[in-house]
């Protein structure tokens, strides 16, 4: 409650009505004003669009049966039992790539915070798989790596005389997850190296001087320190991987349980042609993230602030 | 009417912004031609939507000898993926906006496009002009581009499906295949071949309509089954669907690719090449790529009927086809290019500027009696040329249906059907269902596709 009006108290102050020109505030108003229309056109108004299409009856197939319906469309979306099994492969995806990715990334940003000949060279190498098309990255783990017959994976386990694995048929979420992983650990890495290399020096020099080993030194400077990075990944992560589509349309087509939001929408959209329905399963995936962005997110940073402040 | 047409445009836009993008564009393109062809005549832009496969490429380079012979024509092409084509011309033709003059369409929207009244009807037109020689084109292809008698589209090039086996391999374990082998046969002999390195047989099991449906309709009408009864009552929770359906997964797992969920006709083509699957039921015009001279398994392979087991033939039938839309503005410059990329004399210039084996084959009968074609496809056309002709696209199953096609069901429905079946098929395929789930969920898809034909 403090904190709030501390806020406001500070923001009146910036904003004295004595101290600002009216002729100039309303000169930045103007120059803002096209960004907003532009920003309100391409966001707002096609999202206003997809609530009207999805109270239509419109079947891309049957172009003369056209009409408004009501809420029947989300009746069907919600009861026709695709929904929430979507729902959970979304979450289930979206977390466990996010969290393997932020571990393999610190772990990595630890390693590449040393000093060590050819570091530069490392480090690029590192982001290379950040760098590469999505739709490519699938391409390449579909059929340089889990591939049964010529799949670095399989050729692996093959020599350690280990039994063949066919990944998109037996284990199609992890074989998604790992793609996902590969892709965003330079992504959770490079942000994670931004804050170690942001850490006073001096202070792990302090700590050294008063004993602590380098585990303490981890968990009880350099983590704390890092809390920020890591919400910052997790929270750019989650929303980007919140749409993922590639590895699903190229690895296991929406099969034991990877049906993610995205391909299930592009799946009402594209195959089953119905404008009206994949509206519907639009503006519901919008509403689901609102509230898993407003919710979870909040209560996701209160452990971490909690964990911060200790 | 001009706002729905401004809502359709919305709409393409809300699905894809790029399929938007590529709306805008090419429509401009037709209306500059539109005025120009009005005002000084003989100047024509033809639109051409096609799909990225290799005989549509070869008719891409040709169009310049289309349009030297026909001054004042251009041919504009656009080239897309067979998923996207489909959403792009279905969005175009059925909405009446005008931006293709010609569209390449599958057996599959022939009919149904045909009784929309979206498509120009070629019948009279083709019949009149006896240098085209419409009844050289191959019956059951006229067949399935044919509604209510009228002839809605031509094939541009037709294929069937064949069992492919490498004969070296076979012959080593000491099997021998007739010319129309059972599926029993083939999975007995899929057995004694599989080793660790060499998958028996080689099947697509990719879920989607096209991929792991396409083999598997065909082995559920060998069986006995398919999709709908002749009055539109599902059947899909059959004994013979369970039957045909474990016997695929049955045969997969004992002898067939370790990941069926990744493979679909490309990952077959390269394990049959790579030598690392002896046997693979598909598509005809696989052959012409195993028999390419830069394939490792060139002269080594045997082609046989598909298999059957109830029924006289079980090979399927698709085309792709050549149509003219109802809305385009230059339908007699459309239906001339099209006649001229479905002629005679097109297979013969495809024959001498790009070479024999990259004729469109399946189309014609005439093409097979070319000489110089005779002996470039001499493994496979023979077989192709009996096969195309021996399957009854009207019954392809033991007992009657309301639809013509195998394959695939001609309603505007199972798109989605055939691939959300296909998803629950790949499920059990996996191991994570059973079959009765499986086909007890897919029934219901089915019916409810079904209960909106039924008149």
């Amino acid at each position: 409650m403090t904190v709030t009006e501390l806020d406001t108290v500070e923001a009146e102050t910036a904003t004295e009505p004595r101290r600002v020109n009216k002729k100039e505030l309303r000169t930045a108003r103007g120059l803002l004003l096209p960004a907003v229309i532009f920003l309100i056109l391409l966001t707002q108004v096609p999202f206003v669009v997809t609530i009207v299409y999805s109270l239509l009856r419109w079947n891309l197939l049957y172009p003369n049966d056209r009409g408004f319906t009501g809420l029947s469309n989300y009746a069907s979306a919600l009861t026709s039992g695709d929904l929430w099994p979507s729902v959970l492969a979304t979450v289930l995806i979206t977390a466990f790539s996010v969290i393997l990715s932020v571990a393999l990334g610190m772990i990595f940003a630890i390693l590449l915070d040393r000093p060590f000949r050819g570091r530069a060279i490392a480090r690029t190498l590192m982001i290379t798989p950040f760098l590469v098309m999505p739709a490519a990255a699938s391409l390449i783990w579909k059929y340089s790596m889990f591939d049964t017959n010529i799949g670095i994976l399989n050729w692996l386990s093959r020599t350690l005389g280990l039994p063949v694995v066919s990944w998109s048929t037996e284990h199609p979420m992890l074989s998604v997850v790992i793609v996902l992983t590969w892709q965003f650990t330079p992504f959770m890495m490079l942000i994670l190296l931004a804050g170690l290399q942001g850490q006073d020096k001096g202070i792990l020099e302090a700590a050294q001087v008063d004993g602590a080993g380098t585990w303490r030194t981890f968990t009880w400077i350099t983590l704390p320190h890092l809390r920020m990075y890591v919400e910052i990944g997790v929270l750019l992560g989650s929303v980007i991987i919140l749409q993922v589509f590639d590895p699903i349309a190229i690895l296991t087509k929406g099969t034991g349980g990877t049906k993610t939001l995205a391909y299930l929408l592009y799946e009402r959209a594209f195959i089953g042609l119905d404008v009206g329905q994949a509206a519907a399963y639009g503006v519901v995936t919008v509403i689901l993230t609102i509230i898993v962005a407003t919710v979870a997110l909040r209560t996701l940073f209160k452990v971490f602030m909690a964990g911060g402040s200790r | 009417m001009l706002t729905t047409k401004r809502a359709l445009t919305f709409g393409a836009g809300a699905l894809a912004s790029a399929l938007a993008l590529a709306a805008c564009s090419s429509g401009n393109v037709s209306t500059d031609s539109g005025s120009a062809g009005g005002g000084g005549g003989g100047n024509v832009t033809l639109n051409v939507a096609t799909v990225n496969n290799g005989q549509m490429k070869d008719m891409e380079k040709l169009k310049s000898e289309y349009e030297k012979a026909n001054p004042g024509t251009t041919v504009n092409f656009q080239v897309m993926e067979e998923g996207d084509l489909r959403a792009a011309v279905t969005a175009d033709v059925a909405s009446g906006a005008g931006q293709y003059d010609i569209v390449t369409i599958g057996a599959y929207e022939t009919p149904q496009w045909g009784a929309n009244g979206w498509l120009v009807d070629l019948t009279p037109d083709l019949q009149s002009d006896s240098a085209y020689d419409v009844d050289d084109l191959l019956p059951p292809v006229r067949d399935v581009n044919t509604y209510d008698g009228k002839l809605f589209a031509v094939p541009f090039y037709g294929e069937s499906s064949i069992l492919m086996y490498n004969k070296e391999v076979l012959d080593k374990a000491g099997v021998t295949l007739g010319d129309t082998p059972t599926w029993q046969q083939v999975a007995e002999a899929a057995k004694k071949v599989n080793s660790a390195d060499m998958a028996g047989i080689c099947m697509r099991g990719k879920p989607g309509w096209g991929d792991l449906f396409a083999p598997l309709t065909t082995v559920v009408q060998a069986f006995g089954g398919n999709w709908y009864d002749e009055q539109w009552n599902a059947t899909v929770d059959t004994p013979e669907w369970k039957q045909a359906v474990t016997f695929y997964k049955t045969m997969l797992d004992e002898s067939g690719e370790k990941d069926p969920v990744s493979y679909s006709f490309n990952e077959c083509l390269t394990a049959l090449k790579e030598g690392k699957a002896a046997m693979w039921a598909d598509a005809s015009v696989a052959a012409s790529m195993l028999e390419a001279d830069d394939s490792p398994v060139k002269g080594k392979m045997g082609y046989a009927h598909m298999p059957v087991e109830k029924t006289q033939q079980s090979g399927w039938l698709w085309s792709w086809n050549l149509a003219i839309p109802s809305s385009t503005k230059q339908k007699d410059a459309a239906l001339k290019f099209v006649k001229w990329a479905t002629s005679k004399d097109y297979i013969k210039l495809v024959g001498q500027q790009i070479g024999w084996s990259n004729v469109p084959p399946g189309s014609r009968t005439s093409t097979y009696e070319i000489p110089e074609y005779k002996e470039a496809a001499a493994a496979y056309a023979p077989i192709t040329l009996d096969v195309m002709s021996s399957v009854n696209p009207k019954q392809p199953g033991v007992n009657p249906q309301p639809w013509v096609g195998i394959q695939y069901v001609s309603i505007p429905e199972f798109q989605d059907v055939g691939n959300q079946c296909a998803q629950l098929v790949a499920d059990y395929l996996a191991g994570r269902s059973s079959v009765d789930d499986a086909l007890a969920k897919c029934q219901s898809l089915a019916q409810a596709a079904g209960d909106k034909h039924k008149s």
